[in-house]
């Protein structure tokens, strides 16, 4: 294995345990205030030090890491549970008003910025964690859809294709029999991407006050409420900030290493 | 002149080439035939320096005293194009889609030449006037999507002969062509070797091309040249078993008993197929009338885009028709769920592509009994997957491995198996054997006519080229624009062609001179 996927790998999987872990244990409860403790540079007792009302950052981080994978995980499955049926279905109807409705309607989606389709959400039903996780889903969508049929065109051409259909199979069961399978390797590794993109973008949202709400931790919102100490005590910024941008350079080196080990042309060019 | 003496080449103990030896003379063209994997393409990428990462070649390769083996990459990158040029098989990924052609072959100038863009392009013109693509008609501002493919491959042979190389390499140059296309490339080959003194190394698995075209023929088997000299010699004497047999299968047609006059099984009447595209209608199938008895097989031969692939869709019930009807065993074929489901599994397929016609992520059993579909899978289904394999010449034990394990023929045969299992009235065979050697083309004529026997099996055998339908068929139709042009016995229509156009196909028909035989 080359070292970009296996640091890819190692950093996601941190990032994957100290959320798992973060359920059962953290250091310190993440939402216990300490103000004689506050601002307390990193040390045994604090491995990342303590913000302004002195809580421990390091268990802040490691349930702000559940969060943030929660919304992605969550987010991810909304885009792929609607947006690679609408592309298999686009695929098989390829050519036709079907197709051309469900192509469009991803437009008209693409259209709109995540952010803005937060703001829309959370103006009707206040902010949360949940919300968050609707308004990046929505945005998903479009996005496998596209992969979705783009990778299934070239595929409906083959010649097993045309032998099922000879064996009297209808698209739908072409789709999920021989399409779905052979199209799975590439839809993955767009989830990898997408997942990182949902950490970027709760992050995002929580920053500007739309995502989780307090008590829930989140990265985004340890950065807000940083960012007037940052002069003070750098690491109170720094520490999430290195969470997040760990997490998705761990997600994307762990894409890479995925999309060459499962794309056969460039395992052979190796 | 350029001579390869002793090139041998190893994939690990696996040896690739074993001492091939060459003499390439100027004015000359040496063929090179052989089946897939005897080396032929390898001979050629060892000459140009192009064999894959971490592969080294023997032996040497010797061009006006310089061993090009021992050359390094900069100097061959100066060889290349300049004193050998190359073209391939497919002459629709040779070219850069998005360039246009003068610029494609001005490029090659312009790079080796160091010339400014206005006489690079200057020489382009004449280039592309010497390959037969004239000034008016072809512009040098047309890109590769605005030729057929034929013109294509004669762009790819302008870039190669750009610099006027002393070596031209054709690895199957014309294989990917129709019949009449391939002449006339392969008469643009033969007039350019005479008129431009080059050495012409032509890579190809057709014997009769090479009896046409080649002054020097030399046969690979396995990675070994086991038979080379004057082509007249080698085809008369054949004294190599593999020379033998590679030249019986290229002329095989199995023996198959008489025809018992029978019922029709498939008619086509006055079938009309249009297709609506962007720049107007196009007529794909245009009154075509065909008829299929039991037991019978029909040839359909065509060149490409004449409508043959189309009628295969329509006669399976996958494309609808606009005009016309079809019908089997007097019920009327319908495209989508209006076909009922008994009716479909009377006719089966086998397609052209052997690595593109499986799921590679299904295991041969279910992919095998995929057409169960139509029928319901019976209880016993593993025991008739099996007799499949077996009937087709596989063992039953390869039920349970991936098709990715399986050579091209053995792939065909499991086509074949799969088109069986449900034991249908009608085969359509759609080019099956085209892309196989002959050598197995030649098994697999023999196993659809032993099975035809059989099972009483119709097949309706479409394919561009009539030296194939000649030994199966008992019957051939010749199609033209979406129209049958000539129907026959088939020595009638290839012996004796009354229409035009089946006239133009025989004549181009590469043949091996019967004095030769």
């Amino acid at each position: 294995m080359r070292i970009g996927p296996a640091l890819g790998a190692a950093l996601a999987g941190l990032a994957l345990s100290a959320a798992v872990l973060s359920a059962f244990w953290t250091p310190y409860d993440a939402g216990l205030m300490a103000i004689a403790d506050k601002l307390q540079p990193p040390s045994g007792a604090h491995w990342f030090g303590t913000d302004h009302f002195g809580r421990d950052i390091l268990s802040m981080a490691m349930a702000g890491a559940r969060t943030s994978m929660a919304v992605a995980l969550v987010a991810v499955a909304i885009g792929m549970g609607l947006g690679v049926p609408l592309g298999l279905l686009a695929a098989a109807r390829r050519g036709t008003w079907t197709d051309e409705i469900v192509m469009r309607g991803n437009d008209l989606i693409f259209a709109f910025p995540s952010l803005v389709i937060a703001i829309l959400i959370t103006a009707v039903w206040g902010p949360s964690a949940l919300n968050a996780m609707v308004a990046i889903g929505i945005f998903n969508v479009p996005v496998f859809a596209r992969v979705t049929r783009g990778a299934a065109l070239p595929v409906w051409v083959l010649d097993y294709i045309r032998a099922a259909r000879v064996a009297g199979k209808g698209a739908g069961l072409i789709s999920v029999q021989h399409i779905l399978p052979n199209i799975a390797g590439l839809l993955i590794v767009q989830a990898t991407i997408q997942f990182s993109l949902g950490i970027l973008a709760e992050a995002g949202l929580s920053y500007v006050g739309l995502g989780a709400q307090p008590p829930t931790p989140s990265w985004g919102r340890m950065l807000a409420e940083a960012q007037t100490m940052v002069a003070l005590a750098p690491h109170v910024a720094v520490i999430p900030g290195l969470c997040i941008v760990l997490t998705v350079l761990g997600l994307n080196l762990l894409g890479d290493g995925l999309r060459d080990a499962l794309d056969p042309r460039l395992r052979v060019r190796r | 002149m350029i001579r390869l003496e002793g090139l041998s080449l190893a994939i690990g103990r696996q040896p690739v080439l074993d001492s091939v030896s060459l003499d390439l003379a100027p004015g000359s063209i040496t063929g090179l035939v052989g089946e897939s994997g005897s080396g032929k393409s390898m001979t050629a990428l060892a000459i140009m320096g192009l064999l894959p990462p971490g592969m080294r070649a023997m032996g040497r390769v010797m061009l006006d005293g310089q061993n090009l083996l021992e050359a390094s990459e900069p100097d061959m990158g100066r060889i290349r194009g300049r004193r050998i040029g190359m073209i391939f098989q497919e002459p629709m990924t040779a070219l850069n889609p998005l360039m246009t052609i003068g610029d494609q072959v001005a490029e090659v100038l312009r790079l080796h030449e160091g010339m400014g863009r206005r006489t690079a392009l200057d020489r382009a013109r004449e280039r592309l006037d010497r390959v037969g693509l004239p000034a008016p008609r072809f512009p040098l501002t047309l890109y590769p999507h605005e030729l057929s493919g034929g013109q294509r491959q004669r762009v790819a042979i302008a870039m190669a002969i750009a610099l006027r190389p002393g070596l031209l390499i054709a690895d199957e140059p014309t294989t990917a062509l129709d019949v009449t296309t391939q002449a006339r490339i392969l008469d643009l080959l033969k007039a350019l070797v005479r008129d431009e003194g080059m050495a012409l190394l032509l890579i190809t698995h057709d014997l009769a091309v090479v009896a046409g075209m080649a002054d020097r023929v030399a046969v690979m088997q396995g990675g070994r040249v086991v038979e080379s000299g004057p082509t007249g010699t080698v085809f008369r004497q054949r004294s190599h078993p593999y020379t033998r047999q590679l030249f019986s299968a290229s002329r095989y047609s199995p023996v198959r008993g008489p025809r018992p006059a029978a019922p029709p099984l498939l008619e086509v009447r006055d079938a009309v197929r249009d297709y609506r595209l962007p720049q107007g209608g196009l007529r794909a199938l245009d009154r075509v009338n065909l008829t299929v008895a039991r037991g019978e097989s029909v040839g359909l031969v065509g060149e490409s885009g004449c409508g043959k692939s189309t009628l295969a869709r329509v006669i399976l019930g996958l494309d609808p028709l606009q005009g016309g009807r079809i019908r089997l065993d007097g019920q009327d074929v319908a495209a989508g769920r209006r076909m009922p489901r008994g009716l479909r599994a009377r006719m089966q397929a086998v397609f052209q592509d052997p690595f593109g016609s499986f799921d590679p992520r299904w295991r041969v059993d279910r992919l095998l009994a995929e057409p169960f579909h139509l029928t319901g899978r019976p209880p016993d289904w593993r025991d008739r997957v099996a007799a499949a394999l077996a009937e087709v010449g596989l063992d039953p034990g390869d039920a349970r491995r991936f098709i990715h394990e399986f050579s091209g023929g053995q792939r065909q045969r499991l086509a074949i198996a799969r088109a069986l299992i449900i034991r249908p009235a009608l085969i359509v065979l759609d080019e099956a054997v085209s892309a196989l050697d002959v050598r197995v083309r030649a098994q697999v004529l023999d196993l659809l006519a032993r099975l035809q026997a059989d099972h009483g099996l119709s097949y309706l055998f479409i394919s561009h080229d009539l030296s194939v339908v000649r030994g199966i068929a008992d019957r051939v139709l010749v199609m033209q624009a979406g129209r049958i042009v000539e129907e026959g016995p088939p020595e009638q229509v290839i012996d004796a062609p009354r229409h035009s156009h089946t006239q133009a196909l025989v004549a181009a028909m590469p043949v091996i001179p019967g004095d030769w035989i």
